[in-house]
């Protein structure tokens, strides 16, 4: 992979080198994320580039299995803990501010984790302690980082959960998780993890197991947040509804990699990569009405242990067989500039992309 | 909307309840041709709360309570609400997989609510479920060619062909390959299982085929494979579905009807089109406002966002009269205390609300709003730009007319100062509806008649529009545009006033009233 961040025209330069300063606030390079199993080298993230900059939000899309869940435990440096970290293999580089985190001392990592990046888990009831109360929880996690008595911790735990709308703060600081409500414990999860103003928030399919309407306040709550502190932010989702919503920039990722890349305008009005064109099609619209029929993505996702030849994709792609020789099977796509900021990694010329996208796909969505 | 029509359907606001099941027995008649498959009356299911050492019942959880709806041979019916809402429960019940405590349940004319379940074996070929959890729905010490044997064995069925055969031609049917007759669930993916369910449930030929959230556990592109299949197989097979699920995306696309439910009621029923182009209850309009558009270019024109505070109640002891009336923001003192009938407001669209969306008040004499509903009404954002362009003409008229409709409201509040007793709501409805109002107060009592008469001239010209208005302007009634949209309802409300007047007959009240109907 060889261009890396969105300012440069990189195509055809060479590799970055460590030393090269990063520009953005994360920037993550070539990042591969494999874990040795009795089955094989399970390639989970497989070359991955992207930076986030601050007050901006990236969305991560793609299908369960596809990496996106680990590259955010990779950010957080949570791969490496306990006894799970003797058994990934990291490389490549994580910047965050400034700061190298894949081969950074685990402690240095530990002691940016909760202040400056901080994470939303997908089941609140799980991702909280259900032994300790709510507010016990925020004051911890506030304590780990900031030296202050437990009665000003409590009460910026409290300040944070009338922040993020949980009515009767100082009441509902005593409450367990379970007795909060599923959006509650999300808003409770928001509050902890934002508890030190972190200046990077990752959110792992942060809405999916809500209802709409509540679904509907999480987002609101994180765009308001994200506004008031400046984090920039990113967000894990295979609801495609929720990106166009929320995001600046969008990554599809596909068998570890990333097929496309750019910005949200792009992505839904000139998307380049049949896979983002199958996610799309398969999507129910509830802004318009259709009887015809979904478009599928065919097949099934595919095996990390045994990722396809070339192109990931070709397996499941309806086009695979337009590009001349046995190319996509073959030889793995690279991500190309196509557009300002706009990178896809695909063996389909332009005009082919654009014929087909325009002429068969488009029209049908 | 004429001023006689409103009095109308004020007046006739009861009779019309009590003539609701022969409405709706004739829409189903000139509407749909279709023969009904399943029909629903009454239905309840209340799961007893039981305490101490006797186990009495000290209270029950109103999973289900009182829904009416029927299925029509061949279409789709779609449930959706929020988590908790009883829309699962529901599909239990009307497969019979639990008893129903109370309403009935027919089923091809039959009424399948006691049968036991000796009886009710046969039926069990004609409907079928599709659960929501694939991992947990299939058994894993089961081949694939047991599970999906097993209805033959069940009901002593010997296909045509033998047993093997007749499942691996479904096993092709919903697109897996016949070798897998000897594999075990946990080779397969999540979007597989899904098939194999649904091979499972079109066995035995149903009719009716049940689906609980059938797609939901799977990816996007694999829920799409399985939303074409269902599609497909309801084309091949002529089955019937009733598919509940929380997407709306998803309900939309498949879904010829849908019932919108909310805490163990359905609050809306009404046709695919209807439903999504011109919601009428509110709590439809704030799930759909609600739901994510894949379409970047529509963020920044949020022009109906609706945002629904906190939690839906429990059902342990639901809110009186519409359940809805702790989250709405138009509700009035007349939704918490009497709960609104399901009624067809136009044809094929069922609604229970006092005061729908897209269609005439049920309860126009109700205005003031309750405490809730202001808060609630904060929560509706149309962005104050939106406002004018989507009722410019009303706007328009609000503004060039506006010194005639605040006299008219001045003399709104003179004819309820008059009529005392009778005209209590509207004085109130005053006291909080407009500062400029309650401060022209004084001035109205002594202009009193003049006004009226004003009033009355011009209430001939004021449009009907503005009374269509009153609706609109009312969702939108967020704080900034209080102003201009109390203007736009003060006409309407003065003619509210008239038809309550005319309908009490309270001739204090319908002295200036009766100036304004003489003068249209």
């Amino acid at each position: 992979m060889t261009e890396l961040s969105k300012t440069g025209a990189a195509v055809g330069e060479p590799v970055s080198t460590p030393s090269d300063a990063p520009k953005a606030f994360l920037e993550v390079r070539d990042l591969k994320v494999h874990f040795p199993t009795d089955d094989g080298l399970v390639k989970s993230v497989d070359g991955l580039s992207f930076s986030v900059e601050k007050g901006k939000t990236l969305s991560i899309v793609g299908e369960s299995g596809s990496g996106k869940s680990v590259t955010s435990l990779a950010i957080m440096g949570l791969h490496r803990l306990g006894a799970r970290g003797k058994n990934v293999q990291m490389s490549g580089e994580i910047w965050l501010d400034g700061k190298e985190l894949v081969n950074a001392d685990p402690d240095e990592v530990r002691k940016l984790r909760g202040r400056e990046m901080a994470m939303i888990f997908q089941d609140p009831l799980s991702a909280m302690h259900p032994y300790y109360t709510v507010g016990n929880q925020i004051v911890e996690a506030y304590r780990v980082h900031h030296k202050v008595d437990k009665k000003t911790a409590r009460k910026r735990a409290i300040e944070m959960l009338d922040r993020v709308g949980i009515p009767e703060p100082a009441k509902r600081a005593d409450s367990y998780p379970h007795e909060f409500s599923g959006g509650m414990r999300q808003r409770a999860m928001i509050a902890m993890a934002l508890v030190n103003n972190p200046e990077l928030l990752i959110a792992d399919e942060p809405t999916t197991a809500l209802d709409v309407t509540v679904q509907a306040q999480i987002l609101d709550l994180i765009r308001d947040l994200q506004k008031e502190f400046g984090s920039a932010v990113v967000i894990i989702t295979h609801d495609l509804g929720v990106v166009a919503e929320i995001a600046d920039d969008v990554l599809v990722m596909y068998g570890g990699r990333c097929v496309e890349r750019g910005s949200v305008e792009r992505i839904f009005e000139q998307p380049q990569h049949p896979y983002t064109w199958g996610l799309l099609g398969s999507m129910p619209r509830i802004d318009r009405e259709t009887s015809d029929r979904l478009i599928p993505v065919k097949g099934q996702p595919p095996s990390l242990i045994n990722v396809p030849s070339g192109c990931a994709f070709h397996p499941r792609c309806p086009y695979a067989d337009l590009p001349k020789g046995n190319v996509t099977r073959t030889v793995r796509p690279e991500l190309q500039l196509i557009g300002s900021g706009h990178y896809t990694a695909c063996h389909l010329s332009q005009e082919d992309r654009t014929r087909i996208w325009n002429e068969e796909i488009a029209p049908k969505l | 909307m004429s001023e006689t029509k409103k009095t109308d359907a004020a007046g006739a606001a009861i009779p019309q309840q009590a003539a609701a099941p022969d409405d709706r027995a004739a829409s189903a008649k000139s509407s749909e041709n279709r023969e009904v498959l399943l029909r629903v009356q009454g239905l309840q299911k209340h799961f007893p709360i039981r305490k101490g050492v006797l186990q009495r019942q000290v209270g029950a959880v109103k999973a289900v309570d009182g829904i009416d709806f029927e299925v029509r041979k061949g279409e789709t019916l779609g449930v959706v609400g929020e988590s908790g809402c009883g829309k699962s429960t529901m599909g239990r019940v009307i497969t019979r997989l639990q008893d129903p405590t109370g309403g009935t349940i027919e089923f091809e004319g039959q009424d399948i609510t006691t049968l036991g379940a000796s009886k009710m074996r046969p039926l069990r070929r004609d409907i079928q479920m599709i659960f929501q959890d694939p991992y947990g729905s299939l058994n894993p010490r089961h081949t694939i060619g047991s599970i999906v044997s097993a209805p033959f064995r069940l009901q002593g069925v010997e296909p045509e062909g033998g047993v093997k055969k007749e499942v691996q031609r479904l096993l092709e049917l919903v697109g897996l390959s016949p070798e897998h007759y000897n594999r075990y669930p946990h080779e397969f993916s999540g979007g597989q299982r899904q098939r194999i369910g649904i091979a499972r449930a079109l066995a035995l030929k149903p009719k009716l085929v049940v689906a609980d959230e059938p797609v939901s556990a799977l990816d996007v592109s694999i829920q799409a494979q399985v939303v074409n299949l269902m599609d497909d197989l309801q084309e091949e097979l002529g089955l019937t579905y009733v598919i509940i699920a929380h997407d709306l995306s998803v309900v939309r696309h498949v879904s010829d009807r849908i019932a919108v439910m909310y805490l163990g009621k359905i609050v809306e029923l009404a046709d695919r089109t209807s439903l999504y182009e011109a919601p009428m209850h509110p709590y439809t309009k704030a799930l759909m406002s609600a739901v994510p558009v894949p379409d970047p270019k529509r963020r920044g024109a949020k022009s109906e966002r609706i945002l629904l505070r906190g939690d839906v109640p429990s059902p342990i002891a639901p809110p009186s009269g519409c359940r809805f009336h702790t989250r709405c923001w138009k509700a009035t003192e007349v939704c918490r205390t009497t709960e609104p009938p399901l009624l067809e407001l136009r044809p094929g669209q069922r609604v229970a609300c006092h005061h729908p969306e897209n269609a005439e008040d049920q309860a126009p004499q109700d205005t003031v709003l309750l405490s809730v509903a202001k808060e609630a009404v904060e929560l509706v954002v149309p962005a104050a730009a939106e406002t004018p362009a989507e009722s410019d003409e009303a706007s328009a008229e609000a503004t060039a007319e506006a010194d005639a409709e605040e006299t008219a409201a001045v003399a709104e509040t003179a004819t309820a100062a008059e009529a005392e007793a009778p005209a209590e709501a509207e004085a109130s409805a005053d006291a909080d509806a407009d500062a400029d109002a309650e401060s022209a107060e004084a001035e109205a009592s002594a202009e009193a008649e003049t006004v009226a008469e004003a009033a009355g001239d011009e209430a001939a010209e004021a449009p009907a529009d503005a009374a269509e208005s009153e609706s609109e302007s009312e969702t939108e009634g967020e704080s900034e545009a209080a102003s201009e949209s109390d203007a736009e309802e003060a006409p309407a409300e003065s003619s509210d006033a008239g038809s309550e007047a005319d309908a009490e007959a309270k001739p204090e009240a319908a002295e200036s009233d009766r100036q304004e109907s003489t003068g249209k």
